[in-house]
Protein backbone atom coordinates (compact mmCIF):
# COMPACT_ATOMS: atom_id res chain seq x y z
CA UNK A 1 0.00 0.00 0.00
CA UNK A 2 2.96 2.35 0.81
CA UNK A 3 4.80 1.51 -2.54
CA UNK A 4 5.58 4.35 -5.17
CA UNK A 5 2.75 5.25 -7.15
CA UNK A 6 2.48 4.65 -11.26
CA UNK A 7 1.21 7.71 -12.14
CA UNK A 8 -0.29 10.56 -10.56
CA UNK A 9 -3.59 12.42 -11.74
CA UNK A 10 -3.25 15.72 -12.00
CA UNK A 11 -6.77 16.86 -13.50
CA UNK A 12 -9.84 15.46 -14.53
CA UNK A 13 -12.77 16.35 -16.78
CA UNK A 14 -16.24 15.11 -18.19
CA UNK A 15 -18.78 16.66 -20.12
CA UNK A 16 -22.07 16.42 -18.91
CA UNK A 17 -23.65 12.73 -19.76
CA UNK A 18 -27.05 13.09 -21.72
CA UNK A 19 -28.61 13.96 -25.01
CA UNK A 20 -26.35 16.60 -26.83
CA UNK A 21 -27.81 17.47 -29.91
CA UNK A 22 -26.21 19.10 -32.40
CA UNK A 23 -22.95 18.71 -30.64
CA UNK A 24 -20.09 16.19 -32.18
CA UNK A 25 -17.28 14.13 -30.53
CA UNK A 26 -15.17 16.50 -31.01
CA UNK A 27 -17.08 19.34 -29.53
CA UNK A 28 -18.06 16.91 -26.41
CA UNK A 29 -14.70 16.34 -25.94
CA UNK A 30 -13.62 20.12 -25.63
CA UNK A 31 -16.12 20.21 -23.17
CA UNK A 32 -14.23 17.95 -20.72
CA UNK A 33 -10.56 18.91 -21.82
CA UNK A 34 -11.72 22.67 -20.42
CA UNK A 35 -12.69 21.65 -17.05
CA UNK A 36 -9.74 19.21 -16.95
CA UNK A 37 -7.64 22.32 -17.80
CA UNK A 38 -9.57 24.71 -15.54
CA UNK A 39 -9.07 22.23 -12.34
CA UNK A 40 -4.98 22.48 -12.61
CA UNK A 41 -4.40 25.84 -13.43
CA UNK A 42 -0.71 25.40 -12.85
CA UNK A 43 -0.48 23.21 -15.87
CA UNK A 44 0.58 24.77 -19.23
CA UNK A 45 -1.88 22.67 -22.09
CA UNK A 46 0.39 23.80 -24.78
CA UNK A 47 3.87 23.26 -23.21
CA UNK A 48 3.16 20.63 -20.78
CA UNK A 49 1.41 18.01 -22.45
CA UNK A 50 3.24 15.41 -23.96
CA UNK A 51 0.83 12.88 -25.99
CA UNK A 52 -2.83 11.99 -26.26
CA UNK A 53 -4.38 8.42 -25.81
CA UNK A 54 -8.18 8.29 -26.70
CA UNK A 55 -10.53 5.71 -25.94
CA UNK A 56 -13.23 5.48 -28.89
CA UNK A 57 -15.09 2.70 -30.05
CA UNK A 58 -17.07 3.31 -33.43
CA UNK A 59 -16.56 5.49 -36.81
CA UNK A 60 -20.14 4.47 -37.56
CA UNK A 61 -21.58 6.96 -35.65
CA UNK A 62 -20.33 10.22 -37.27
CA UNK A 63 -18.95 8.76 -40.04
CA UNK A 64 -15.42 9.70 -38.56
CA UNK A 65 -12.30 7.88 -37.75
CA UNK A 66 -8.53 8.90 -36.70
CA UNK A 67 -10.32 10.21 -34.04
CA UNK A 68 -7.48 10.80 -31.65
CA UNK A 69 -5.72 13.78 -34.03
CA UNK A 70 -8.93 14.89 -34.53
CA UNK A 71 -9.71 15.54 -30.11
CA UNK A 72 -5.97 16.70 -29.84
CA UNK A 73 -7.04 19.33 -32.21
CA UNK A 74 -9.70 20.49 -30.69
CA UNK A 75 -7.98 20.32 -27.31
CA UNK A 76 -6.25 22.91 -28.31
CA UNK A 77 -3.08 20.46 -28.37
CA UNK A 78 -2.60 19.59 -32.10
CA UNK A 79 1.50 18.93 -33.11
CA UNK A 80 1.56 16.07 -30.02
CA UNK A 81 1.50 12.26 -31.06
CA UNK A 82 -2.08 11.58 -30.68
CA UNK A 83 -3.19 7.58 -30.86
CA UNK A 84 -6.58 5.72 -30.03
CA UNK A 85 -7.20 2.75 -28.23
CA UNK A 86 -10.20 0.55 -29.29
CA UNK A 87 -11.32 -2.08 -27.18
CA UNK A 88 -15.44 -1.93 -27.78
CA UNK A 89 -16.63 -0.38 -24.22
CA UNK A 90 -13.18 -0.93 -22.60
CA UNK A 91 -11.44 1.52 -24.66
CA UNK A 92 -10.51 4.30 -22.39
CA UNK A 93 -9.54 2.19 -19.67
CA UNK A 94 -7.11 0.72 -21.88
CA UNK A 95 -6.34 3.85 -23.24
CA UNK A 96 -5.57 4.51 -19.47
CA UNK A 97 -3.15 1.87 -19.60
CA UNK A 98 -1.24 3.08 -22.64
CA UNK A 99 -0.81 6.69 -21.05
CA UNK A 100 0.29 4.74 -18.13
CA UNK A 101 2.97 2.69 -20.07
CA UNK A 102 4.05 6.56 -21.83
CA UNK A 103 4.77 8.10 -18.43
CA UNK A 104 6.66 5.23 -17.06
CA UNK A 105 8.58 4.93 -20.08
CA UNK A 106 9.91 8.15 -19.56
CA UNK A 107 9.33 9.40 -23.48
CA UNK A 108 6.51 11.88 -21.71
CA UNK A 109 6.03 13.56 -18.05
CA UNK A 110 2.48 14.21 -18.83
CA UNK A 111 -0.02 12.81 -20.87
CA UNK A 112 -3.63 13.03 -21.55
CA UNK A 113 -6.33 10.33 -21.27
CA UNK A 114 -9.56 9.96 -22.65
CA UNK A 115 -12.50 9.22 -24.25
CA UNK A 116 -15.42 9.96 -25.91
CA UNK A 117 -18.68 8.52 -28.02
CA UNK A 118 -21.58 10.30 -29.17
CA UNK A 119 -24.45 7.72 -30.10
CA UNK A 120 -27.93 9.44 -29.66
CA UNK A 121 -28.18 10.68 -32.99
CA UNK A 122 -28.58 7.21 -34.46
CA UNK A 123 -31.33 4.76 -33.92
CA UNK A 124 -31.84 2.31 -31.50
CA UNK A 125 -31.48 -0.43 -33.94
CA UNK A 126 -28.61 1.46 -35.38
CA UNK A 127 -26.93 1.75 -32.08
CA UNK A 128 -27.50 -2.39 -30.96
CA UNK A 129 -25.72 -2.98 -34.72
CA UNK A 130 -22.52 -0.92 -33.72
CA UNK A 131 -22.19 -2.51 -30.17
CA UNK A 132 -22.85 -5.71 -31.82
CA UNK A 133 -19.35 -5.56 -33.90
CA UNK A 134 -17.61 -5.94 -30.77
CA UNK A 135 -18.91 -9.39 -30.29
CA UNK A 136 -17.84 -12.80 -32.20
CA UNK A 137 -19.16 -12.13 -35.94
CA UNK A 138 -18.90 -15.79 -37.13
CA UNK A 139 -20.29 -17.66 -34.16
CA UNK A 140 -22.43 -14.88 -32.29
CA UNK A 141 -23.81 -12.06 -34.29
CA UNK A 142 -24.22 -14.52 -37.33
CA UNK A 143 -26.29 -16.61 -34.97
CA UNK A 144 -29.26 -13.60 -33.61
CA UNK A 145 -27.01 -13.43 -30.02
CA UNK A 146 -26.97 -9.45 -29.22
CA UNK A 147 -25.19 -7.78 -26.45
CA UNK A 148 -27.88 -8.01 -24.00
CA UNK A 149 -28.49 -11.78 -25.00
CA UNK A 150 -24.88 -12.19 -24.04
CA UNK A 151 -24.75 -11.18 -20.27
CA UNK A 152 -28.56 -12.98 -20.31
CA UNK A 153 -26.58 -15.91 -21.46
CA UNK A 154 -24.02 -15.56 -18.31
CA UNK A 155 -26.74 -14.19 -15.82
CA UNK A 156 -28.44 -17.51 -16.74
CA UNK A 157 -25.68 -19.52 -15.62
CA UNK A 158 -25.37 -17.68 -12.73
CA UNK A 159 -28.97 -18.16 -11.31
CA UNK A 160 -28.70 -21.92 -12.14
CA UNK A 161 -25.03 -22.32 -10.34
CA UNK A 162 -26.23 -20.24 -7.45
CA UNK A 163 -29.67 -18.81 -7.34
CA UNK A 164 -29.50 -15.72 -8.04
CA UNK A 165 -33.03 -13.83 -8.56
CA UNK A 166 -34.45 -11.87 -11.04
CA UNK A 167 -34.75 -8.99 -8.11
CA UNK A 168 -31.64 -9.26 -6.92
CA UNK A 169 -30.05 -8.45 -10.23
CA UNK A 170 -33.16 -5.34 -10.53
CA UNK A 171 -31.42 -4.30 -7.54
CA UNK A 172 -28.60 -2.61 -8.75
CA UNK A 173 -30.70 -0.52 -11.13
CA UNK A 174 -31.90 0.67 -8.19
CA UNK A 175 -29.13 1.05 -5.97
CA UNK A 176 -27.21 3.04 -9.23
CA UNK A 177 -30.37 5.28 -10.38
CA UNK A 178 -30.34 6.50 -6.85
CA UNK A 179 -26.57 7.11 -6.99
CA UNK A 180 -27.20 8.83 -10.14
CA UNK A 181 -30.01 11.18 -8.08
CA UNK A 182 -27.29 12.68 -6.54
CA UNK A 183 -24.57 13.32 -10.23
CA UNK A 184 -25.80 16.53 -11.59
CA UNK A 185 -23.82 15.27 -14.74
CA UNK A 186 -25.68 11.70 -14.83
CA UNK A 187 -28.09 10.93 -17.94
CA UNK A 188 -30.60 10.06 -15.56
CA UNK A 189 -31.00 11.49 -12.28
CA UNK A 190 -33.92 10.06 -11.61
CA UNK A 191 -34.75 7.24 -8.42
CA UNK A 192 -36.78 4.25 -9.52
CA UNK A 193 -38.28 1.37 -7.98
CA UNK A 194 -38.38 -2.31 -8.10
CA UNK A 195 -40.66 -2.85 -9.37
CA UNK A 196 -40.04 -0.45 -12.66
CA UNK A 197 -37.03 -3.03 -13.13
CA UNK A 198 -39.47 -6.10 -12.43
CA UNK A 199 -42.32 -4.84 -15.07
CA UNK A 200 -39.98 -3.28 -17.51
CA UNK A 201 -40.33 -5.20 -20.78
CA UNK A 202 -37.46 -8.24 -21.25
CA UNK A 203 -34.66 -7.05 -23.46
CA UNK A 204 -32.80 -10.56 -23.43
CA UNK A 205 -34.63 -13.11 -20.88
CA UNK A 206 -33.58 -12.41 -18.00
CA UNK A 207 -32.46 -9.04 -18.26
CA UNK A 208 -35.08 -6.42 -19.26
CA UNK A 209 -35.11 -2.84 -20.22
CA UNK A 210 -34.15 -1.52 -16.84
CA UNK A 211 -31.06 -3.73 -16.91
CA UNK A 212 -29.49 -2.22 -19.37
CA UNK A 213 -27.50 0.83 -19.09
CA UNK A 214 -28.13 4.15 -21.63
CA UNK A 215 -27.34 5.45 -24.95
CA UNK A 216 -25.87 8.09 -24.32
CA UNK A 217 -23.27 11.24 -25.44
CA UNK A 218 -20.47 12.06 -23.40
CA UNK A 219 -16.72 12.44 -22.86
CA UNK A 220 -14.37 12.13 -19.92
CA UNK A 221 -10.56 12.89 -19.75
CA UNK A 222 -7.54 13.17 -17.14
CA UNK A 223 -4.26 14.33 -16.95
CA UNK A 224 -1.51 11.89 -15.70
CA UNK A 225 2.10 12.44 -14.60
CA UNK A 226 4.76 11.01 -12.54
CA UNK A 227 4.55 10.74 -9.33
CA UNK A 228 7.40 13.21 -8.45
CA UNK A 229 5.70 15.83 -10.33
CA UNK A 230 2.59 15.92 -9.17
CA UNK A 231 3.24 18.51 -6.87
CA UNK A 232 4.31 21.29 -9.01
CA UNK A 233 1.19 20.52 -10.60
CA UNK A 234 -1.33 20.34 -7.98
CA UNK A 235 -1.51 19.80 -4.15
CA UNK A 236 -4.22 17.18 -4.30
CA UNK A 237 -3.28 14.72 -6.90
CA UNK A 238 -4.66 11.04 -7.28
CA UNK A 239 -1.92 8.31 -7.16
CA UNK A 240 -2.49 5.00 -9.56
CA UNK A 241 -1.25 2.75 -7.70
CA UNK A 242 -2.10 -0.79 -9.29
CA UNK A 243 -2.89 -1.39 -12.75
CA UNK A 244 -3.89 -5.00 -14.82
CA UNK A 245 -5.31 -5.38 -17.92
CA UNK A 246 -6.12 -8.97 -19.68
CA UNK A 247 -7.72 -10.37 -22.51
CA UNK A 248 -10.37 -13.15 -23.34
CA UNK A 249 -11.89 -15.26 -25.95
CA UNK A 250 -13.55 -12.91 -28.20
CA UNK A 251 -16.37 -16.03 -28.04
CA UNK A 252 -17.89 -16.25 -25.03
CA UNK A 253 -19.18 -19.90 -25.76
CA UNK A 254 -14.88 -20.68 -25.81
CA UNK A 255 -14.70 -19.34 -22.15
CA UNK A 256 -14.38 -22.45 -19.31
CA UNK A 257 -16.24 -20.24 -16.76
CA UNK A 258 -20.12 -18.72 -18.61
CA UNK A 259 -20.94 -16.67 -14.86
CA UNK A 260 -17.87 -15.00 -14.37
CA UNK A 261 -15.16 -13.00 -15.88
CA UNK A 262 -11.18 -14.58 -16.16
CA UNK A 263 -9.94 -11.41 -17.48
CA UNK A 264 -11.85 -9.25 -15.05
CA UNK A 265 -9.77 -11.41 -12.31
CA UNK A 266 -6.58 -11.85 -14.28
CA UNK A 267 -6.72 -7.77 -14.44
CA UNK A 268 -7.66 -7.51 -10.35
CA UNK A 269 -5.20 -9.85 -9.47
CA UNK A 270 -2.93 -7.79 -11.64
CA UNK A 271 -3.38 -4.61 -9.97
CA UNK A 272 -4.21 -6.49 -6.36
CA UNK A 273 -0.26 -7.25 -6.32
CA UNK A 274 0.94 -3.73 -8.04
CA UNK A 275 -0.55 -2.04 -5.38
CA UNK A 276 -0.35 -4.61 -2.42
CA UNK A 277 -3.82 -3.88 -1.42
CA UNK A 278 -6.35 -6.49 -0.49
CA UNK A 279 -10.02 -6.06 -1.72
CA UNK A 280 -11.23 -5.74 1.96
CA UNK A 281 -9.43 -2.53 1.49
CA UNK A 282 -10.98 -1.12 -1.06
CA UNK A 283 -13.34 1.61 0.01
CA UNK A 284 -15.35 2.23 -3.14
CA UNK A 285 -15.49 1.09 -6.80
CA UNK A 286 -16.66 1.98 -10.52
CA UNK A 287 -17.50 -1.25 -12.03
CA UNK A 288 -19.00 -1.65 -15.64
CA UNK A 289 -22.94 -2.59 -14.98
CA UNK A 290 -23.10 -1.83 -18.69
CA UNK A 291 -26.23 -4.74 -17.70
CA UNK A 292 -27.53 -4.76 -13.80
CA UNK A 293 -25.49 -8.52 -14.09
CA UNK A 294 -22.53 -7.34 -14.87
CA UNK A 295 -22.14 -5.51 -11.83
CA UNK A 296 -22.93 -8.68 -9.84
CA UNK A 297 -20.04 -10.28 -10.87
CA UNK A 298 -17.97 -7.52 -10.78
CA UNK A 299 -18.53 -7.81 -6.88
CA UNK A 300 -17.57 -11.63 -7.30
CA UNK A 301 -14.48 -11.17 -9.95
CA UNK A 302 -13.10 -8.31 -7.85
CA UNK A 303 -13.31 -10.39 -4.74
CA UNK A 304 -15.58 -7.91 -2.73
CA UNK A 305 -17.03 -11.00 -1.86
CA UNK A 306 -17.19 -14.79 -2.74
CA UNK A 307 -18.12 -16.54 -6.08
CA UNK A 308 -21.90 -16.84 -6.11
CA UNK A 309 -22.66 -14.18 -3.57
CA UNK A 310 -23.00 -11.28 -5.17
CA UNK A 311 -26.81 -11.18 -6.05
CA UNK A 312 -26.81 -11.77 -1.91
CA UNK A 313 -24.16 -8.66 -1.71
CA UNK A 314 -26.78 -6.00 -3.48
CA UNK A 315 -29.45 -7.11 -1.43
CA UNK A 316 -27.58 -6.23 1.83
CA UNK A 317 -27.23 -2.58 0.82
CA UNK A 318 -23.21 -2.73 1.33
CA UNK A 319 -22.87 -1.14 -2.11
CA UNK A 320 -24.87 1.89 -1.31
CA UNK A 321 -23.50 5.40 -0.65
CA UNK A 322 -22.93 5.13 3.53
CA UNK A 323 -22.19 1.04 2.48
CA UNK A 324 -19.37 -0.96 3.51
CA UNK A 325 -17.84 -0.52 -0.09
CA UNK A 326 -20.26 1.73 -2.08
CA UNK A 327 -20.10 0.78 -5.72
CA UNK A 328 -20.85 2.83 -8.61
CA UNK A 329 -21.70 6.33 -6.55
CA UNK A 330 -21.47 8.02 -10.24
CA UNK A 331 -24.79 6.45 -10.98
CA UNK A 332 -22.58 3.84 -13.18
CA UNK A 333 -23.41 3.04 -16.20
CA UNK A 334 -26.81 2.06 -15.65
CA UNK A 335 -27.54 5.97 -14.82
CA UNK A 336 -24.87 7.75 -15.15
CA UNK A 337 -24.95 6.74 -19.14
CA UNK A 338 -22.53 4.63 -20.89
CA UNK A 339 -20.95 6.77 -23.98
CA UNK A 340 -19.08 3.48 -24.89
CA UNK A 341 -15.68 5.10 -25.41
CA UNK A 342 -15.75 7.41 -22.71
CA UNK A 343 -16.77 5.21 -19.98
CA UNK A 344 -13.45 4.15 -18.82
CA UNK A 345 -11.74 7.56 -17.95
CA UNK A 346 -15.07 8.88 -16.58
CA UNK A 347 -14.87 5.99 -13.92
CA UNK A 348 -11.57 7.63 -12.96
CA UNK A 349 -13.25 11.00 -12.84
CA UNK A 350 -15.45 9.91 -10.49
CA UNK A 351 -12.68 8.11 -7.98
CA UNK A 352 -10.70 11.16 -9.00
CA UNK A 353 -13.91 13.85 -7.35
CA UNK A 354 -14.57 11.06 -4.58
CA UNK A 355 -10.40 10.52 -3.50
CA UNK A 356 -10.04 15.04 -3.64
CA UNK A 357 -13.33 15.10 -1.60
CA UNK A 358 -15.53 16.95 -4.46
CA UNK A 359 -18.04 14.34 -5.14
CA UNK A 360 -20.50 16.70 -3.34
CA UNK A 361 -23.67 14.86 -2.55
CA UNK A 362 -22.50 11.30 -2.98
CA UNK A 363 -18.94 12.09 -1.04
CA UNK A 364 -17.73 8.54 0.25
CA UNK A 365 -16.57 9.73 3.94
CA UNK A 366 -12.55 8.87 4.69
CA UNK A 367 -12.45 7.10 1.00
CA UNK A 368 -8.73 6.50 0.58
CA UNK A 369 -8.49 3.94 -2.14
CA UNK A 370 -10.57 3.79 -4.89
CA UNK A 371 -10.97 0.26 -7.91
CA UNK A 372 -11.82 0.84 -11.31
CA UNK A 373 -13.11 -1.91 -14.06
CA UNK A 374 -13.51 -1.45 -17.56
CA UNK A 375 -14.58 -3.84 -19.41
CA UNK A 376 -14.94 -4.49 -23.21
CA UNK A 377 -17.48 -6.32 -25.00
CA UNK A 378 -18.99 -9.28 -22.70
CA UNK A 379 -15.23 -9.19 -21.39
CA UNK A 380 -12.64 -10.42 -23.67
CA UNK A 381 -10.89 -7.15 -22.43
CA UNK A 382 -10.70 -6.05 -18.49
CA UNK A 383 -8.78 -3.37 -16.99
CA UNK A 384 -8.90 -2.68 -13.68
CA UNK A 385 -7.11 0.13 -11.51
CA UNK A 386 -6.45 0.97 -8.52
CA UNK A 387 -6.07 4.68 -7.05
CA UNK A 388 -5.17 6.25 -3.42
CA UNK A 389 -5.68 9.76 -2.85
CA UNK A 390 -2.85 12.07 -1.07
CA UNK A 391 -2.20 11.40 2.16
CA UNK B 1 -10.83 -37.19 -44.34
CA UNK B 2 -9.17 -35.05 -46.87
CA UNK B 3 -6.94 -32.49 -45.31
CA UNK B 4 -7.16 -30.62 -48.51
CA UNK B 5 -9.57 -27.69 -47.52
CA UNK B 6 -8.17 -25.15 -45.24
CA UNK B 7 -9.04 -25.06 -41.56
CA UNK B 8 -10.80 -21.86 -41.67
CA UNK B 9 -14.33 -21.01 -40.61
CA UNK B 10 -15.72 -20.18 -44.42
CA UNK B 11 -14.73 -24.09 -45.00
CA UNK B 12 -16.38 -24.71 -41.02
CA UNK B 13 -19.51 -23.07 -42.86
CA UNK B 14 -18.87 -24.95 -46.05
CA UNK B 15 -19.31 -28.49 -44.11
CA UNK B 16 -22.15 -27.40 -42.60
CA UNK B 17 -23.83 -26.59 -45.94
CA UNK B 18 -22.97 -30.19 -46.76
CA UNK B 19 -24.69 -31.58 -43.66
CA UNK B 20 -21.58 -32.12 -41.83
CA UNK B 21 -20.39 -30.53 -38.45
CA UNK B 22 -16.38 -30.79 -38.80
CA UNK B 23 -13.29 -29.69 -36.16
CA UNK B 24 -9.71 -29.57 -36.36
CA UNK B 25 -7.47 -31.65 -34.33
CA UNK B 26 -4.26 -30.43 -34.23
CA UNK B 27 -1.44 -33.38 -35.20
CA UNK B 28 1.13 -32.29 -32.87
CA UNK B 29 -0.17 -31.83 -29.58
CA UNK B 30 -4.11 -33.57 -30.23
CA UNK B 31 -5.78 -30.23 -29.31
CA UNK B 32 -9.63 -30.13 -30.91
CA UNK B 33 -10.69 -27.28 -32.11
CA UNK B 34 -14.34 -25.87 -32.70
CA UNK B 35 -14.15 -23.45 -34.93
CA UNK B 36 -11.34 -24.82 -36.40
CA UNK B 37 -8.09 -22.45 -36.95
CA UNK B 38 -4.86 -22.41 -38.95
CA UNK B 39 -2.19 -22.18 -35.91
CA UNK B 40 -2.94 -24.07 -33.26
CA UNK B 41 -3.11 -21.63 -29.95
CA UNK B 42 -1.65 -24.69 -27.60
CA UNK B 43 1.23 -25.36 -29.65
CA UNK B 44 1.82 -23.33 -32.88
CA UNK B 45 1.78 -26.31 -34.94
CA UNK B 46 -0.17 -25.82 -38.63
CA UNK B 47 -0.97 -29.30 -38.97
CA UNK B 48 -4.40 -30.56 -38.56
CA UNK B 49 -6.77 -33.02 -39.86
CA UNK B 50 -10.23 -32.87 -40.12
CA UNK B 51 -12.77 -34.62 -37.43
CA UNK B 52 -16.95 -35.09 -37.40
CA UNK B 53 -18.17 -34.09 -34.62
CA UNK B 54 -21.56 -35.30 -32.95
CA UNK B 55 -24.31 -33.01 -33.02
CA UNK B 56 -25.92 -34.21 -29.38
CA UNK B 57 -25.34 -31.21 -27.28
CA UNK B 58 -26.20 -30.36 -23.59
CA UNK B 59 -28.00 -27.04 -23.01
CA UNK B 60 -25.10 -25.03 -20.89
CA UNK B 61 -26.79 -21.85 -20.80
CA UNK B 62 -29.67 -20.05 -22.81
CA UNK B 63 -31.68 -16.58 -23.48
CA UNK B 64 -34.38 -15.31 -25.55
CA UNK B 65 -34.29 -12.68 -27.32
CA UNK B 66 -36.88 -10.05 -27.40
CA UNK B 67 -34.99 -6.62 -28.96
CA UNK B 68 -33.71 -8.45 -31.86
CA UNK B 69 -31.39 -7.47 -34.53
CA UNK B 70 -32.84 -6.01 -38.11
CA UNK B 71 -32.64 -9.11 -40.01
CA UNK B 72 -33.66 -11.72 -37.31
CA UNK B 73 -37.10 -9.24 -35.88
CA UNK B 74 -39.27 -11.69 -38.02
CA UNK B 75 -38.02 -14.74 -35.14
CA UNK B 76 -38.19 -13.24 -31.90
CA UNK B 77 -38.91 -13.53 -29.78
CA UNK B 78 -36.70 -16.68 -30.19
CA UNK B 79 -34.18 -19.05 -28.14
CA UNK B 80 -30.09 -18.81 -27.80
CA UNK B 81 -28.26 -21.37 -26.09
CA UNK B 82 -24.59 -22.51 -26.01
CA UNK B 83 -24.11 -26.21 -26.09
CA UNK B 84 -21.53 -28.57 -24.60
CA UNK B 85 -20.96 -31.26 -27.38
CA UNK B 86 -18.59 -34.28 -27.36
CA UNK B 87 -14.66 -33.74 -25.91
CA UNK B 88 -16.12 -30.29 -24.42
CA UNK B 89 -16.36 -28.81 -27.13
CA UNK B 90 -19.15 -25.78 -27.15
CA UNK B 91 -21.19 -24.07 -29.79
CA UNK B 92 -24.32 -21.17 -29.29
CA UNK B 93 -26.69 -21.46 -31.66
CA UNK B 94 -30.57 -20.84 -32.12
CA UNK B 95 -33.23 -23.46 -30.44
CA UNK B 96 -36.00 -24.53 -32.26
CA UNK B 97 -38.47 -26.42 -31.52
CA UNK B 98 -38.86 -26.23 -27.45
CA UNK B 99 -41.48 -24.14 -25.87
CA UNK B 100 -39.97 -21.39 -24.17
CA UNK B 101 -41.05 -21.94 -20.90
CA UNK B 102 -39.37 -25.38 -21.13
CA UNK B 103 -35.96 -24.24 -21.82
CA UNK B 104 -33.60 -25.94 -19.22
CA UNK B 105 -30.16 -26.61 -18.67
CA UNK B 106 -29.00 -29.91 -19.12
CA UNK B 107 -31.55 -30.85 -21.59
CA UNK B 108 -30.04 -32.74 -24.30
CA UNK B 109 -30.59 -30.78 -27.87
CA UNK B 110 -29.29 -31.86 -31.33
CA UNK B 111 -27.53 -30.00 -34.09
CA UNK B 112 -30.37 -29.57 -37.20
CA UNK B 113 -28.17 -28.77 -40.42
CA UNK B 114 -31.81 -29.95 -42.45
CA UNK B 115 -33.09 -25.88 -42.01
CA UNK B 116 -30.10 -24.73 -43.14
CA UNK B 117 -30.36 -21.12 -45.70
CA UNK B 118 -28.35 -18.67 -46.92
CA UNK B 119 -30.13 -15.24 -47.12
CA UNK B 120 -27.45 -12.26 -47.16
CA UNK B 121 -24.72 -11.29 -49.70
CA UNK B 122 -21.88 -12.11 -46.98
CA UNK B 123 -21.45 -14.28 -45.89
CA UNK B 124 -22.44 -17.09 -47.67
CA UNK B 125 -22.48 -19.57 -44.75
CA UNK B 126 -25.63 -21.65 -43.75
CA UNK B 127 -27.15 -21.42 -40.33
CA UNK B 128 -27.38 -24.83 -38.24
CA UNK B 129 -30.03 -24.79 -35.69
CA UNK B 130 -30.58 -26.88 -32.52
CA UNK B 131 -33.51 -28.69 -32.06
CA UNK B 132 -34.84 -31.75 -29.83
Amino acid sequence: MNRKPLVSIIGAGMSKFGKHTGLLTRELFAEAASEAFSRCPKLQPKKDIKALFIGHMGEAYEHQGHTASTLADWAGLVGIPATRTEAACGSSGAALRSGIYAVLSGLADVVMVGGVEKMTHRTTAEVTEYLAMASDYPFEQFHGITFPGLFALMATSHMHNYGTTEEQIAKVAVKNHYHGSLNPKAHMQKEITIETVMSSRYVAWPLKLYDCSLITDGASCIILTKPELAQKYTDQPVHIIGSGQASDTIGLYERKSLSSLQATKIAAKAAYEMADIKPEQIDLAEVHDCFTFAEIMAYEDLGFCRPGEGGKLVESGETYLNGRIPVNTSGGLKAKGHPVGATGTAQTYELYLQLTDQAEKRQVKDAKIGLSQNIGGSGATAVVHIYRREK
Amino acid sequence: MSTQEPFTIEQFYNFIKQGKLMAGKCQKCGKIHLPPRPLCDNCYSQQFTWLAVSGKGKLLTYTVIHIAPQQFQNLAPYAIGIFELENNLKIPGIIEGVPQDQLKIGMELTLDLTSCNTTQQWPQWSRYCFKP
